[in-house]
């Protein structure tokens, strides 16, 4: 009978880091798992009274679809706005900061971008609220009267300037820094190989950037663009504090509209029964948008997965 | 196309540090020139200042001048731009774009500059590109894979088709062979072979019998020490470096002496 010799006697020693690290990553995994469904748990139960009761006694009188609706609109709206502006210009700072700008302004302004978002949101708030909403009346003027026959810019603007278009701008600001550090971060990550192959064929700069950088770049753009329309979609106090709310109307110049979270954050001090129900109801829906959006992301990176130089 | 390049006392610097020092040669069109010589010697950086690559690196410039059939490729109001379309390069390791199929990779170049070309015009230069880079027979069939999913000799010889696509007067190679194996090392000399039936080339190798076997001339550098700029030790014959050379440095070279 021959031991093999390979079988190691002291076979826990070695390992016994392996299992502490293997058990640490796992715990950390199942949390988040957890957490994540004690969220979804609390607030189905939370929100179950409101799809129970009556239509009339939902605010509103015409049940929970009518009373959350709008809301859903506006939310959508000011978050699309926010992207809309903060994508193309968080880009094109990320490119300027990573390939066009010599090295010592980009340091710097890299670092300024990264203090946006440490600013907290009420500041964002009352900058948009006393500064901002004044500032773009004049502007919100002009729209009316020289675009006025498009529904979105129909006339007359909100002479305090509290309005959708103002709570988007804000919103943009505040979404700004995420996507430009991390599309920063995966700009910078771009091969060099790939730049230089893309350079040696007679590209200018700006070509090298659309051949090999933004390619190289795209999932990695679609998690920024996503990460900051989760921000968007959340955001309360700037919102709060910046529109002045009303219902769904389509002009975004005029006083009116209303995003999930500033509903929430403006009643839930005084909600109590079935008010309470129906926001953490709408709380629910907030939830379930966002996780929509998150899907749709991962499958559009998903189908080009063949395409990601991965393989 | 095919054209021909004189260097005049050219020196390389990255900011302050001179890397390359005093090179004149005339490099003939339509044929084979190889750089060799040991690591650091500056082949490989005056290699990329025959099409302005070395400006990517923060510092890098030149004084001297590169002739092309005669124009200077520093001469005022000349773009980098302009000179990199005409000289093509191939590099170290393989690196078509990741992101695109084996058909765009190809025509990427030719797609630059905001240029239109019509389906069937693309698909003809398609075809001519890969099978001037012996690759047509091996991918004709999956031309909307991506190039990335090709083996490294393969991709190496998607990056020579993606060059001559642009049809360029010079195509300039940086150690291509230096990641493949001897199979795709052979299928790249033979096509390096056929390439200097239309194009001028110049190729930069660590490995010597290489240069003996697709060269027809050689230029050989060296660097006295750590920190002393690269020169061209002698440039002659390829079989004159390898058979009976000049310099004493460069006879303890190519037998093995060094380096």
């Amino acid at each position: 009978m021959t031991t093999n010799a390979l079988t190691s006697k002291s076979s826990t020693s070695g390992r016994a880091g392996d299992k502490i690290f293997s058990g640490a990553a796992l715990g950390a995994g199942v949390l988040i798992l957890i957490t994540l469904f004690a969220v979804a748990v609390f607030l189905l139960i939370q929100a179950l009274p409101t799809f129970l009761a009556d239509p009339a006694d939902i605010s509103g009188g015409a049940g929970f679809f009518s009373y959350i609706a709008p809301i859903i609109v506006g939310t959508v709206v000011a978050a699309a706005i926010a992207l809309l502006i903060a994508t193309p210009v968080g880009l094109g700072v990320a490119l300027f900061i990573s390939h066009l700008a010599p090295r010592r302004i980009a340091g710097p302004l890299g670092y300024v971008i990264d203090l946006l978002a440490a600013i907290p949101s009420v500041i964002y708030g009352a900058w948009g609220y006393m500064v901002l909403a004044p500032a773009l009346v004049p502007g919100y003027d002009w729209l009316a009267t020289n675009l006025g026959f498009i529904p979105i810019f129909e006339g007359p603007a909100s002479q305090t300037g509290k309005t959708m278009l103002t709570a988007g701008i804000v919103l943009a600001v505040m979404v700004l820094p995420i996507i430009t550090s991390l599309s920063r971060e995966i700009f910078l990550q771009t091969p060099k190989l790939h730049e230089e192959a893309a350079l040696a064929l007679g590209a200018t700069r700006w070509e090298m950037i659309t051949t090999a950088v933004l390619p190289f770049a795209r999932p990695g753009i679609i998690s920024a663009t996503m990460l900051g329309l989760g921000r968007a979609l959340g955001e309360t106090m700037a919102v709060a504090l910046v529109l002045s709310t009303g219902n769904l109307i389509p002009s975004l110049i005029k006083s009116g509209n209303q995003t999930i979270a500033a509903e929430i954050a403006l009643n839930f001090p005084e909600a109590f029964g079935l008010r309470l129900a129906e926001l953490i109801a709408a709380g629910l829906v907030l939830f379930l948008i966002t996780l929509v959006v998150n899907m749709i992301a991962r499958a559009i990176i998903a189908r080009h997965k063949e395409f990601s130089g991965a393989n | 196309m095919a054209k021909r390049i004189d260097v005049n006392d050219l020196n390389v610097y990255y900011s302050k540090f001179r890397a390359v020092e005093g090179v004149s040669i005339n490099i003939e069109p339509k044929s084979v020139t190889a750089f060799i010589g040991p690591s650091g010697c500056g082949k490989s950086t005056f290699l990329r200042t025959l099409n302005r690559m070395h400006e990517v690196i923060p510092g890098g410039r030149v004084e001297g001048e590169v002739l092309l059939d005669g124009d200077d490729l520093y001469g005022p109001g000349v773009d980098p731009v302009t000179v990199r379309s005409q000289i093509g390069m191939v590099f170290q390791r393989p690196n078509p774009f990741p992101t695109m199929s084996i058909k765009d990779n190809v025509l990427a170049g030719v797609k630059l500059n905001g240029k239109k070309i019509s389906k069937s015009d693309a698909d003809a230069l398609v075809e001519k590109s890969l099978r001037g880079a012996n690759l047509w027979n091996e991918v004709k069939d999956r031309l909307d894979k991506p190039g990335s999913g090709l083996s490294g000799g393969q991709q190496q010889r998607l990056c020579i088709a993606r060059t001559i696509a642009v049809k360029p007067d010079v195509i300039l190679m940086d150690e291509p062979c230096s990641a493949l194996d001897p199979i795709s090392t052979l299928a790249i000399e033979d096509l390096i072979n056929e390439l200097k039936n239309d194009y001028t080339v110049v190729i930069v190798t660590h490995n010597m019998q290489q240069a003996a076997r697709v060269s027809d001339k050689t230029a050989f550098f060296n660097i006295a020490g750590t920190g002393k700029p690269g020169r061209l030790i002698e440039y002659n014959d390829t079989a004159a470096i390898f058979s009976n050379p000049e310099q004493k440095a460069t006879e303890d070279y190519v037998s093995g002496r060094f380096g």
